[in-house]
């Protein structure tokens, strides 16, 4: 890792460190020294504070909330077109209508994606980043809670939260949710669990999704396998196709049992 | 791209700790598990700042290795790449260290 020299306006110095314990000292006051508030010479004061605390608050809040009303949440999170959208009306037409599901739906821009999910009867509220949230690339805890009143929870048993497409920035986001599944296509390639491992180790279930397609590509099923065993061993797989239906069982099960707590 | 906000966390984080003292350098830990980029956070952090008391100061990052540790065989294992596998072949593992992301700690200028 380089070494980032100071910037005229606000900079970055990166230092690579074997543990915490080499964590910098500085002969400018004492760490943990709060006595330098009052001091008038510089100070090195200890903060200690969790980057995204706020949002793990918040996000703790929602679960709170969701509880209450008795009702789990899944977040699903994929790269752009992998097929979540799909994936998730297919799955919708095919659960047992017993089961009550609503969606939060997470998307830059447009409505077109819960327009389509709106299509099969569940209730959708649509939170575009581009409004308000400054374009974010993935939803976030507070972004969740802003929406939390369009949707009957009291009425429901699972609410969806359909993530910004990205393979990154969403894993870093707790939202409140009970659990999380990944879309993946095998359009991808055998490697992304290796390029994204972050995104895949935070899925308990990642959908293989466009299985349809085996016959037509170069796919290695057996390589992304032992990929995706390498980074999340404990990550279920299940082969799915929004278009012939394929694995649409085992998927609806698999959320009949979130919705349940199990 | 959530460098930026997570500099507007981070921003929050020290504007309450410096207690309107002038902050020069701001010191985190993050670890090989969290997906910051630091050159990507340096200039989130030139725009999360600007204009504001916070302008000039140094982002300073502490790179946490990531380190697992074996279930089946107790060893404890940084590991470069992200196989979270013993070396001696068990993937019963926990992560012991990586995910850290934390503002560890605030310079700030004589007053």
């Amino acid at each position: 890792m380089g070494r980032f020299h100071r910037l005229p306006e606000g900079g970055v110095e990166v230092h690579d460190h074997g543990s915490v314990s080499d964590a910098p000292t500085s002969g400018r006051g004492a760490v943990g020294d709060h006595s330098a508030y009052a001091s008038t010479g510089p100070a090195r004061v200890e903060v200690l504070e969790q980057i995204l605390g706020e949002n793990e608050a918040t996000a703790a809040a929602n679960r709170q909330d969701f509880e209450t009303l008795g009702v789990r949440v899944l977040n699903v999170m994929s790269s752009p077109g992998a097929g979540k959208t799909t994936l998730l009306c297919r799955a919708f037409e095919h659960l047992p209508p017993r089961l009550r599901v609503g969606v939060i739906e997470g998307d830059i821009e447009t409505a077109i994606d819960a327009d389509r999910l709106a299509a099969t009867g569940v209730p959708v509220a649509l939170i575009n980043t581009s409004k308000g949230f400054g374009g974010e690339c993935h939803l976030d805890a507070t972004m969740v809670r802003s929406v939390l009143g369009e949707l009957p929870l009291a009425e429901l048993d699972l609410v969806v939260v359909e993530n910004v497409g990205n393979l990154v920035c969403p894993a870093e986001f707790d939202v409140g949710e009970h659990a999380r599944m990944m879309v993946y296509s095998i359009t991808e390639g055998e490697e992304k669990p290796l390029k994204y491992p972050v995104m895949f180790r935070a899925a308990e279930v990642v959908a293989v999704n466009k299985i349809d397609l085996l016959p037509h590509l170069d796919f290695d099923l057996g390589q992304f396998q032992a990929n995706l065993r390498d980074v999340n061993p404990s990550a279920q797989v299940m082969l799915t196709s929004a278009r012939t239906g394929e694995g649409l069982d085992g998927l609806c099960r698999w959320l009949e049992s979130v919705a349940s707590g199990g | 791209m959530h460098e930026l906000s997570i500099c507007a966390a981070i921003a929050r984080i020290v504007a309450d700790n410096a207690a309107g003292r002038t902050v020069t350098r701001v010191t985190l830990d993050v670890g090989a598990l969290r997906q910051v980029v630091p050159d990507t956070l340096a200039h989130a952090w030139g725009v999360a700042v600007m204009g504001t008391s916070l302008e000039g100061s140094i982002l300073d990052v502490n790179h946490i290795p990531a380190v697992i540790e074996c279930s089946r065989c107790g060893a404890s294992t940084a590991i470069e790449v992200p196989v979270f596998r013993c070396p001696c072949g068990s993937t019963d593992t926990t992560v012991s260290s990586g995910r850290e992301l934390m503002v560890r700690s605030l310079e700030l200028e004589a007053a």
